[in-house]
């Protein structure tokens, strides 16, 4: 049957794949998108051992809300950020922001 | 306790002098005669309190055994306690009397040698100073209060020789004695700290009773290196051979203080305080060899350059090194009365043979060689009075002092070695021949004619008189009054003069004495186609055998040599490595700032990865 151990690796592949686009995108956005899909691998994770431990509960589901909305907001100061260094540096190329280096 | 006045005050004979020193030093420098006044006020006092010591000994019966003993505690911790006070027994009491004697006699006498020099006032500081430095070195209670006077002693040398500092000679000769005593010192400190490991005190009386239970229980071959080590201060400051070297240099001093310092005084500092110590020295076989030895290789190494020697003062510092090893010798061979009986007259008739130099020196207008003088019995017979008696005296020839003390001395080294002996007459025959070439080439034959010497003032003839008068009965007075009985350490010793060595060596001395009329009175023999027959051994007793040479030497090859190694060490290895390890830290910050490469995805791969191994370890652990 399908069980928790489903539910997690699918989590899991969202993790990896959205920690390789953080990992390799040179478009800002794309990262901002990639950290996206992290977060909602995690809720999943919390939604599935919520369901399989102790479903009357609702314990994870209860969580999971607090997790998309800080996620909303985190993406709003993200793009707003983006937007500020688009505007001072006419790039959203991540390689061209090397400004703190030695 | 009236009868014992003096005993009780005895800290005040060092401490007058002192006061002195300090009223003419920060006041009276520029003011002369008031200067005089107050350093022969002062020494006149402590000459008297010296006499009530010296009375009260006797008639309180202060003895070896019981020696008058004041302390007063100094330093007092927990694990360290160091008395300073009064140690008085005959010894000490007869030291006290000629130190201040002589002393007070060098000071009138400076009244007129040193008139008209702009460091007068100075210089009586100085003597002040020295004074009372050697009088409280003698009254010491335990080797801290000695090793501090004698310190200070050196001190006043250095400074007295290098009075006339304007000259480069005097101050070389200044560094000279004060850098070789130290070397002696170095040794001496080492010995007083190995005393106070192993025993905890220092104190002489204590040291007394425990050195010769350690010994009887231990043995005498940790103690041996003590005392051998003890023994290198005495070595240097008293002139013994190898560390001789400074004390003809030292003539370059003004002559009242060779006078004082440098013949009746401070260089037997050194033979003081072996004596002082003979409760260590007496029961270490090994050490008094070396002390004994010591003693006669120096007495006859000074005598044979003193041979040679022109500058008049020179022929009586080495006579004085060679004395100065007689009185070593005697200790060495167990007899303290033999060699303080020396020291007295040797006080006496050196002192009065250095007054009178200075008197011929004062007198020529600052003349120094014996070949440029000549004659001068007519011009200046007080002097040529006292040079005879000091000469008589030096040389054995009875009933002067010297006769007595220096028979002592012959008939302790005849009881215990024959080889000393040999030397030890040897030596005498020497210092006759020697001391009358002396007398004979500044006294007798003509006069040069750009001489014109007058004879020396009324304060400066005193002092002669009265050493005269010393050195003519200062051996046979105390040798009647029980010398023996007194000064002693041990059994009393009741000798009566061996006659065959009394004779033996007075009749070598009068050969002698003859010998060097022939050579310088007369000139029947002349002394120059000797000397060229006899090149090599004139050459090497002229030239002092080189050892100035030899140390000068020594100095630049081989200690300069370790100093440039020891440079070059300090340039390129220590700070080679300290430099490094600075520029170590450089490079391997250069290299790890390569790490922020401002790229924010590498930061990421980073921090991923770091957290992945740190999980991988936590759950690793729980298995």
């Amino acid at each position: 049957m399908i069980g928790l151990v489903h539910y997690l690796l699918v989590a899991a592949m969202l993790f990896v794949i959205g920690l390789y686009g953080v990992l390799t995108k040179r478009n800002i956005v794309a990262i901002l998108m990639s950290i996206e899909l992290m977060l909602n691998a995690v809720n999943i994770n919390l939604v599935a051992f919520s369901r399989f431990i102790n479903p009357e509960l609702l314990l994870g589901q209860a969580f999971v809300v607090f997790t998309i909305t800080v996620a909303a907001a985190e993406v709003a100061v993200g793009l707003a950020l983006v937007f500020r260094v688009y505007h001072d540096h006419d790039t959203v190329h991540i390689d061209k922001l090397n400004g703190m280096r030695w | 306790m009236l009868n014992q006045y003096a005993l009780h005050h005895a800290w005040a004979i060092p401490l007058l002098p002192a006061v002195a020193f300090v009223v003419i030093g920060f006041f009276l420098r520029a003011k002369h005669r008031l200067a005089a006044v107050v350093a022969i006020a002062m020494s006149t006092v402590s000459f008297i309190l010296a006499l009530g010591v010296g009375y009260e000994t006797i008639t309180q019966s202060i003895t070896v055994e019981h020696p008058f003993i004041e302390r007063i505690p100094w330093v007092a911790i927990s694990g360290l306690s160091i008395d300073m006070g009064v140690y008085i027994d005959p010894m000490a009491a007869m030291m006290l009397v000629i130190v201040t004697l002589v002393s007070l006699m060098v000071q009138l006498y400076s009244i007129g040698y040193m008139q008209g020099e702009d460091g007068f006032g100075r210089f009586f500081a100085y003597l002040s100073l020295f004074a009372s430095a050697m009088l409280g070195m003698i009254i010491a209670v335990n080797f801290v209060q000695l090793f501090v006077f004698w310190e200070l002693v050196g001190l006043c040398s250095y400074l007295l020789i290098g009075y006339y500092f304007h000259k480069v000679s005097a101050r070389e000769a200044a560094k000279k004695a004060f850098i070789t005593t130290r070397i002696g010192d170095f040794g001496l400190l080492l010995g007083i700290l190995f005393l106070q490991i192993l025993f905890d005190t220092l104190d002489f009386q204590q040291l007394g009773i425990l050195v010769p239970t350690y010994v009887s229980q231990y043995g005498t071959q940790t103690l041996t290196v003590v005392a051998l080590l003890i023994f290198a201060g005495p070595l240097a400051k008293s002139g013994q051979f190898p560390l001789h070297v400074w004390l003809p240099d030292a003539m370059e001093g003004p002559t009242p203080v060779s006078a004082l310092i440098h013949a009746a005084t401070m260089v037997v500092a050194g033979v003081y305080l072996v004596a002082r110590a003979f409760f260590l020295f007496s029961i270490l076989p090994g050490a008094m060899e070396v002390v004994a030895w010591v003693g006669a290789i120096t007495a006859c190494f000074a005598a044979t350059i003193a041979f040679t020697q022109q500058d008049l003062k020179r022929i009586l510092a080495y006579s004085t090194v060679s004395q100065l090893g007689y009185m070593m010798l005697a200790l060495g061979v167990g007899s303290v009365t033999a060699s303080m009986f020396h020291l007295m007259t040797h006080a006496f008739f050196k002192a009065l043979m250095f007054l009178a130099a200075g008197a011929v020196i004062h007198g020529l207008h600052n003349k120094n060689n014996i070949f440029e003088m000549g004659g001068l019995r007519h011009k200046m017979p007080v002097t040529f009075a006292a040079m005879t008696i000091g000469v008589l005296a030096i040389s054995g020839i009875p009933p002067f002092a010297g006769f007595f003390s220096k028979d002592e001395i012959l008939l302790a080294v005849s009881h215990v070695s024959t080889p000393l002996y040999v030397i030890a007459v040897v030596t005498s025959f020497m210092t006759a021949f020697y001391m009358a070439r002396l007398l004979f080439v500044v006294f007798f034959g003509f006069e040069k004619p750009e001489n014109h010497p007058h004879e020396a003032p009324i304060s400066m003839k005193i002092p002669l008189i009265v050493l005269s008068i010393l050195a003519i009965v200062g051996g046979y007075i105390p040798y009647t009054y029980h010398f023996g009985d007194w000064v002693r350490f041990g059994a009393p010793s009741h000798e009566e003069l061996n006659w065959g060595i009394a004779a033996t060596s007075t009749l070598l001395s009068i050969t002698a004495m003859m010998l060097a009329w022939v050579l310088y009175g007369s000139r029947l023999v002349s002394p120059d186609r000797l000397a060229a027959r006899f090149a090599a051994l004139y050459q090497m007793s002229y030239h002092k055998y080189y050892i100035d040479e030899l140390y000068l030497w020594f100095n630049h090859t081989i200690i300069d040599g370790i100093g440039k190694v020891l440079y070059w060490i300090d340039i390129y290895i220590v700070d080679g490595i300290v430099n490094g390890l600075a520029k170590l830290i450089y490079r391997l910050g250069d290299e790890f700032r390569q790490l922020q490469t401002g790229q924010v995805q590498q930061y990421g791969v980073v921090l991923f990865g770091t957290i992945v191994l740190v999980v991988a370890w936590l759950v690793g652990g729980a298995y």
